[in-house]
């Protein structure tokens, strides 16, 4: 199907390279550092945009207006907030293990930075198309645990620590659901590459050859985003904040902004895994990659305001018992379908 | 990247691998050795990444990193007594210890540079990444390993349910 | 030409840099007043008692125990996963087979009631 105005930021890019003489090493040194500085202005894009969707879709499920003071319709709020937490103090509280402590949030979002470096953006807009892509997107996210403990251990606070403790102890759980769900795309596509598996789709989405893969994806991905109905991570109720309990300002921001950062990625890799990426007709790459990854945010937020949060117990019982023996059985499945797919059509494997 | 920038990259990561590594066994705090034990990890990774084996060095991530580390951590938890101040104070091996990592390293020296063997590693066998010549290999001539590998993973997971249970039950 | 991981050697720098901008600009703006009371440990306004560095339960060592045997189970699957298509029966009974050994453990864990959270 023809799509038009693709290329647009690839011509950019292309531009940009000319002018350092095409292929040289300073050409690739030039883009790669363009590429770093987009994705920063994106992961504060994403957090301005999605806390500000985030409340706005909230108010319109609970029939309220959510922020509609600043600016047209309230959309300067975040802008606001973000600029009011740059001027809030950095407070380390006495009894905290200072190095610890100070350096978690800036791990998050390292982290997040290093994560989105693999996405495809668009036709021709991965930032750096590694030939182990996904298992490299999977293998840095992984991390994202230690910077949890780090927090929960380093502010040396009850509620800090129980909250850190636990969200490590769902992340470990939640992983292997996600890491497993993949695997069954990787199976059909047979490379790690992103690319290749968004070029996998143009016949069909995978979300139609995966319906369990996707599913097992999207409630493994809510948990690893400690987003509800699984953020008992920082249940306020019973954890005040969890492991950001003692972070202010600046710092604290930094973990809402990996938060949200995240929450970009998991949609991400859900819209380049498993609804076509950048595929679509008309439109340009880009612009269906938007709106798949809103789409799934959309989902995220739509769980959140409908689910009640779980208790610890039914969180880890969900994911050991419920969710990872339906990952492998998807395994499993996908392998008998494609053997028998291949013994129909021999032609088409290998 | 020419030779010296891939040379003083290597050297950044090398440095950060054996200082961290150093700051493991010199940490006065048990929690700190263990988060500077993660960036050791970490740092092997970005070693393997620089010898193309760009395969192992996200296997270094996600297992050693990513999941040992967290295991490590969570083993720290539960055997901490008496807060964390001076967990880790306890020097009186350092000269085993040292004897024991010298005598490593002279093993491992000896082996390495005896060897010339396999120090060309020629091309891959696929011509395609590191991946796919890893899973080739895996799955026809080293299936035997492959599968012993399971049921080693079997005997592991058993044993150490066993052993924590044991914990667990004589409290 | 940079290959794939000197580019993610040079994100990894802006990835580190990216906080330290970040923490920079508050560092500039924000007030630093220190002060005693501050800087005590949040707990809901009551003084917090005891230590709070203590010794964990066992669950969450078990879990991790599992979850380090599945970890590894996945970078033999994923391997696996690539080359699936080419390698055709042979590899597919072998894969079940590694899954089935796997399944025992877990099964073993959820018997043992390693996975229940108490």
């Amino acid at each position: 199907m023809p799509q038009y105005g693709s290329g647009l930021f690839v011509s950019i890019a292309h531009l940009i390279r000319g002018l350092f003489g095409g292929t040289t090493v300073t050409a690739d040194v030039v883009m790669t550092v363009i590429n770093s500085l987009i994705i920063w202005a994106l992961i504060a894009l994403a957090a301005l945009s999605l806390i500000l969707l985030e409340r706005k879709v909230a108010g319109w499920m609970q029939l309220r207006t959510g922020p509609n003071r600043l600016g047209p319709r309230g959309w300067f709020q975040t802008v606001a907030d973000a600029m009011k937490l740059l001027g809030k103090e950095d407070i380390f509280p006495a009894a905290a293990d200072k190095w610890v402590f100070g350096l978690a949030p800036m791990f998050v979002i390292g982290l997040s930075v290093m994560v989105m470096a693999v996405i495809p953006y668009g036709k021709g807009m991965v930032p750096v198309d590694l030939n182990v892509g996904i298992f490299y997107l999977l293998a840095v996210s992984a991390l994202t645990t230690i910077p949890f403990f780090m927090a929960g251990w380093g502010s040396n606070n009850k509620f800090a620590l129980l909250g850190g403790m636990r969200a490590v102890a769902q992340m470990i759980s939640y992983e292997i659901p996600l890491v497993f769900s993949l695997l069954g795309v990787v199976m059909i596509t047979q490379t790690f590459k992103m690319s290749a598996i968004v070029n996998a789709q143009s016949h069909v989405w995978f979300i139609l050859l995966q319906p369990l893969g996707f599913v097992v994806y999207t409630i493994a991905a809510t948990a690893e985003t400690n987003r509800a109905p699984f953020d008992l991570v920082e249940g306020e109720s019973e954890l005040t904040a969890g492991a950001f309990t003692e972070y202010t300002g600046m710092r604290w921001a930094l973990f809402f902004l990996g938060e949200y950062a995240n929450l970009f990625i998991v949609s991400a890799v859900a819209a380049t895994v498993f609804l076509g990426g950048w595929q679509g007709p008309f439109l340009p790459g880009w612009i269906w990659f938007a709106i798949k990854v809103l789409f799934m945010v959309f989902l995220f937020l739509w769980f959140r305001w409908t689910f009640p949060r779980l208790r610890v117990d039914q969180l880890m019982h969900f994911g050991w018992k419920v969710l990872l023996p339906l990952s492998v059985a998807n395994i499993l499945l996908t392998g008998v379908g494609i053997y028998i797919y291949q013994l129909i059509y021999p032609a088409i494997g290998g | 990247m020419g030779n010296i920038g891939g040379g003083l990259v290597f050297l950044v990561f090398a440095l950060v691998t054996v200082f961290s590594a150093y700051l493991v066994i010199s940490s006065r705090n048990i929690i700190h050795s263990a988060l500077f034990l993660i960036l050791t990890f970490i740092g092997v990774a970005a070693l393997y990444a620089m010898l193309d084996a760009d395969f192992l060095a996200m296997v270094q991530l996600l297992v050693y990193a990513g999941a040992i580390s967290i295991m490590v951590v969570f083993g720290v938890m539960l055997t901490l007594r008496g807060g964390p101040e001076n967990s880790n104070g306890d020097t009186r091996n350092a000269i085993g210890g040292a004897i024991a990592a010298l005598l490593t390293f002279v093993v491992l020296g000896m082996v390495i540079f005896t060897n010339s063997a396999w120090l060309t590693t020629g091309t891959g066998i696929s011509g395609g990444s590191t991946v796919s010549d890893v899973s080739w290999l895996l799955l026809t001539k080293y299936v035997v390993p492959f599968e012993v590998a399971a049921v080693l993973l079997l005997v592991a997971m058993v044993g150490a349910i066993i052993l924590a249970k044991g914990v667990d039950d004589s409290k | 030409m940079v290959d794939n991981f000197g580019a993610i050697g040079i994100i990894l720098i802006f990835a580190i840099l990216f906080p330290i901008v970040m923490l920079a600009i508050p560092k500039m703006v924000a007030p630093r007043k220190p002060g005693k009371e501050k800087e005590t440990t949040y707990e809901c306004g009551m003084e917090t008692r005891g230590e709070t560095w203590i010794q964990f339960k066992t669950n969450y060592f078990l879990y991790a125990l599992v979850f380090v045997a599945f970890d590894v189970e996945t970078i033999f699957l994923y391997p696996w996963a690539v080359q699936f298509r080419k390698l055709g029966t042979f590899a597919f009974v072998e894969m079940f087979i590694f899954i089935a050994i796997l399944l025992v453990g877990f099964w073993y864990a959820w018997k043992e009631g390693a996975l229940e959270w108490k």
